[in-house]
């Protein structure tokens, strides 16, 4: 009786990390998706800032490439999304520079949504090592990791970088 | 963090089990003293504090939504309040609830719904303005930790606890007055029946009492319980810690609050200040904020 309780609950813990593995790729995916919009927009205006987008279809591409290579590590991926976001912010931070791009509606709607969508990473990624924890401990308790060794359970990994990044942007000046 | 969420948990059982070993305890001694058959007294007052509270409850939320003029947000409407709520479910993996906003300058806020589906949370306007962004963020994963620890239904349980032994003592009373039948197997007590009936008397008249402060005592530490989930949501317990002080300061009370609804909200949304502690529903605010920052350490 024990044992289908406790094998049940493995399971469930189990589908609960994939289906927060699965939402994270729901905003990844939003923001690839988002990204080529931004690029058209701002392509007029930001007429000397050729380096700045070219790298930003760089990081786009790299991103995607490790994204649906499924071999790639959880290190691998979070590194390449994060470097996907510093290119995001090194644009916004120059289009500061351009006082007629800013005035553009599109523009604007367009930062709101992908800003929106960095903080929704960020919130699938803790949703995610929140379950990633309650499994990695079900696994390794006793009793139950008997039958999480029977079923050749494995821990899985944390994000590290969604942790630290809450502490950063609390700073105020 | 951790700590306390699993302290206030156990605490919160141990608080049911003691309400529940009352039930039982004054179900036996209605059927030593009066001898009515078996259990039966218990089963009715459960069925009537059953259908009592649930009328109280299924309304409850749609009256302290009315009272106040809450009208709901829609995502365009309201950007900021929405995006920060729809956030902070996708890191609780709840979905998201029906929001509304209440037209009074008071910093508060409530949660209410028996399950996550169901889910419905307000905001003051005062709470939107006067707080700022991370502030907000605690207060709202206060309210959703009220959600998704079902504690909505946890103290509707409390409050059908309640309300049964309540109602078993009303019984105990009244058939006592009217006379009670007596079967005679119970005449042999003597010196053990006219204690049993002394002290059964005594419990009868105060567990309502006992049963009331329980209560409170079960909901403060809930309140507890979803300050600490909260601050697990956000990983930023000064956040709610900076929201508590900015209320405590203010010291507004709400303009449409009643009583029955008042354990809702975030704070007391009646004035705070003189006999709080045993019968208020809400832990005092210096606690509370000396909690949260001791979990920021």
């Amino acid at each position: 009786m024990w044992v289908i309780g406790t094998f049940n609950g493995l399971i469930r813990s189990k589908n609960q990390v994939d289906e927060a593995t699965s939402d994270i790729d729901v905003q990844l995916k939003r923001r690839y998706d988002l990204i080529p919009n931004l690029m058209e927009t701002v392509k007029g205006y930001m007429t000397h800032e050729k380096d700045t987008l070219v790298k930003l279809t760089e990081a786009r591409v790299a991103a995607m490439q490790v994204h649906d290579n499924k071999g790639a590590t959880l290190a691998e991926r979070e590194q390449a999304e994060n470097a996907l976001s510093n290119t995001l912010k090194s644009l916004f931070a120059v289009s500061e520079n351009y006082p007629d791009l800013k005035a553009s509606q599109n523009f604007l709607q367009l930062q709101d949504e992908l800003s929106d969508t960095e903080n929704k990473i960020q919130a699938a990624r803790r949703f995610y090592n929140g379950n990633v924890r309650d499994f990695n401990t079900k696994i390794q308790v006793f009793p139950t990791n008997m039958i999480a060794g029977m079923l050749k359970f494995t821990k899985y990994e944390f994000f590290q970088a969604a942790e630290a990044e809450r502490q950063n942007v609390q700073v105020k000046f | 963090m951790y700590n306390e969420i699993t302290a206030n948990k156990r605490r919160s059982i141990i608080l049911i089990t003691i309400f529940i070993a009352i039930v039982v305890l004054l179900g036996y001694t209605y059927d030593r003293l009066w001898g009515m058959g078996g259990y039966g007294g218990v089963v009715i007052a459960i069925i009537l504090s059953l259908i009592m509270t649930s009328i109280s409850y299924f309304q409850g939320d749609k009256i302290a939504l009315w009272t106040n003029n809450a009208k709901p947000i829609t995502k365009e409407e309201n950007r900021y309040v929405y995006n920060l709520v729809e956030n902070l479910c996708i890191t609780a993996g709840l979905p998201v609830p029906k929001i509304y906003i209440i037209e009074d300058t008071a910093i508060n806020a409530f949660a209410t719904g028996r399950k996550p589906e169901l889910a419905t949370i307000a905001l003051t306007r005062g709470a939107i303005e006067k707080l700022t962004n991370e502030e907000l963020e605690g207060v709202i994963a206060h309210e959703l930790s009220h959600i998704k620890n079902y504690d909505i239904r946890f103290m509707m349980l409390v409050a059908v606890l309640v309300g049964v032994i309540a109602i078993m003592s009303d019984m105990m009373w009244r058939v006592r007055f009217f006379g009670g039948r007596r079967s005679n197997k119970d005449e042999g007590g003597g010196q053990l029946g006219a204690i049993l009936l002394i002290i059964g008397i005594i419990f009868a008249i105060l567990s309502p009492i006992i049963a009331e402060l329980i209560k409170f005592a079960i909901s403060r530490r809930r309140e507890y319980l979803a300050d600490a989930s909260g601050a697990l949501l956000t990983r930023y317990p000064d956040g709610l810690a900076n929201a508590l002080e900015k209320i405590a300061q203010d010291n507004q009370p709400m303009q449409h609050a009643a009583a029955a609804t008042a354990h809702l909200y975030i704070a007391n949304p009646f004035k705070s200040g003189g006999i709080k502690s045993w019968f208020s529903t809400h832990p005092p605010i210096a606690d509370r904020i000396q909690k949260l920052r001791a979990m920021g350490r």
